[in-house]
């Protein structure tokens, strides 16, 4: 059990049965008066977020929640195939599940995928992947006139900045948390 | 955590802290912060000790010290409350505290007014003091020039919730209208002392003779933070019994261990009428010192140790 005062930003935490994950925190305590906890929450299932203010006396259940690496298969539909590398045991999870986490899935990728219980709910990936250009316009040597970026599109159909001597075919390698580019990948 | 530039402003401002109250002819004192018994105070959880207890608060011995004959008396102490950690509380602070012998708690708001404008004039270049004098935080920018706004409790829960402080009271929800609805609005263009608190919240304070429904309590805000908490303090050694009665009621429902102040209520008899003022310096410094949060105005946090 979690106590009121165990809260903080990025803390999980169970409700009425399904995980939450604390976005928002603060901590008010009016002079000679109570504590009070205000919390700021992310359905971890849903997505639905809510406000809720706590006092010292409120207490919640730990949500079972448990990482497994695994690897991504194939895509079939709305579908996405992960198989756990130890088990094999197979699972999907939705395109909605993934979000912004397709801009960098590519084929054979190891990830943590998040189950509730035995519900697969979410997945992490890598802070760094090395993704292919697939579209980008050539390099003009020579040319200053030029800005210092322009922009390419990688395998996974995402778009991003680069500097202007990334050509297509080139391997690039990206920060998963900002999608930004960080260098060019000889391999 | 401070860099050296902000530990030596902060320095400068404690420096300026103790000038301010040697010239009005106050006696700086330095009491014990471990103590065998506490004031009893439901919503303030204590550190123990090895069986004594850290001090939430130095009032228990600087009012002793009051009926032992002195009449003026300022103190800089470090605090100890459990469970209190967020943007605005460490469980571990800084505390000024002083008392007027003679004085009741509006000659104490506008002592505060004359500190406060001292602190910002004392240091120059502070980041959070703008010329004016000012304070600037955030979209706020606080005149510091006096007189400050008065505002009672119960015209502030009018005006900013729509509601009676009394109700909210019945209704159990008098700190949570306090914080989300009244508080973001006190002190933005100035600072505002809010007074006249419910007597069930200052089991410290004197029972206001116009309205014994109120305590002669107040709390000053500077751009929505609670800065000071004063008060005309009681001095009516049975009428102290009696509330103190309550609170360790509520502290043993709670589980906790508390117990009657005996020395305390015994020195009581001997005081005269006096007002006292708890002052939170970290904030202050946070302030003046145009730092977002009570870390970043500390030397440590205790996230940092």
């Amino acid at each position: 059990m979690y106590t009121a005062s165990d809260l903080r930003k990025g803390l999980k935490i169970q409700i009425d049965g399904e995980p939450y994950i604390v976005t928002e925190f603060d901590f008010s305590k009016p002079g000679k008066g109570q504590a009070l906890y205000r919390t700021k929450m992310r359905n971890m299932i849903t997505g639905v977020q809510f406000t809720q203010t706590y006092r010292s006396n409120d207490k919640f259940d730990r949500p079972n929640l448990e990482e497994r690496t695994m690897q991504f298969l194939y895509a079939q539909d709305n579908e996405y195939h992960f198989m756990d590398t130890s088990s094999f045991e197979q699972i999907f999870l939705t395109r909605e599940q993934l979000g912004d986490n397709l801009s960098f899935l590519i084929d054979n990728m190891e990830v943590q995928v998040l189950f509730f219980g035995d519900r697969p709910i979410d997945i992490t990936i890598p802070t760094f992947v090395n993704l292919e250009v697939t579209v980008a316009d050539p390099w003009a040597k020579g040319d200053t006139s030029g800005s210092d970026t322009k922009p390419v599109t990688v395998q996974t159909g995402f778009t991003l900045q680069v500097p202007p001597f990334v050509e297509v075919g080139d391997r690039i390698q990206i920060d998963t948390r900002t999608g930004s580019y960080i260098t060019r990948v000889k391999e | 955590m401070l860099d050296v530039h902000g530990l030596q402003q902060r320095s400068a401002l404690l420096q300026a802290v103790r000038s301010f109250f040697r010239e009005r002819g106050c006696l700086e004192v330095d009491t014990p912060i471990r103590l065998p018994v506490l004031l009893p105070e439901v919503n303030i959880l204590p550190f123990a000790s090895d069986g004594w207890f850290l001090q939430p608060s130095p009032e228990l011995c600087m009012k002793r010290l009051l009926a032992r004959g002195c009449t003026d008396i300022f103190q800089i102490c470090h605090c100890f409350r459990r469970e209190e950690r967020g943007r605005l509380h460490q469980p571990e602070f800084t505390m000024l505290e002083w008392y007027r012998t003679g004085w009741d708690y509006t000659d104490l708001m506008q002592e505060c007014e004359e500190l406060v404008n001292v602190l910002a004039a004392a240091v120059p270049d502070l980041p959070g003091v703008p010329p004016g004098p000012a304070i600037r935080r955030g979209g706020c920018l606080v005149d510091l020039a006096p007189p400050w706004e008065r505002l009672t409790v119960a015209e502030a829960f009018r005006r900013y919730a729509g509601v009676e402080a009394r109700d909210t009271l019945a209704a159990g929800d008098f700190d949570e209208v306090l914080v989300t609805l009244v508080e973001p609005h006190l002190g933005c263009e100035r600072p505002v002392f809010l007074s006249d608190y419910p007597v069930e919240l200052g089991s410290l304070a004197r029972k206001s003779a116009a309205d014994p429904g109120v305590a002669e309590r107040f709390e000053l805000y500077i751009a929505g933070i609670e800065i000071a908490n004063g008060f005309s303090e009681l001095v009516d050694p049975a009428e102290q019994r009696h509330r103190f009665s309550g609170e360790i009621t509520a502290i043993r429902a709670r589980g906790d261990t508390a117990a009657m102040p005996e020395r305390f209520l015994a020195d009581l008899e001997r005081l005269e009428p006096t007002a006292g003022i708890a002052l939170g310096l970290d904030r202050l410094c946070m302030l003046l010192l145009g730092r977002a949060t009570l870390s970043d105005a500390l030397p440590f946090s205790c996230e940092e140790l």
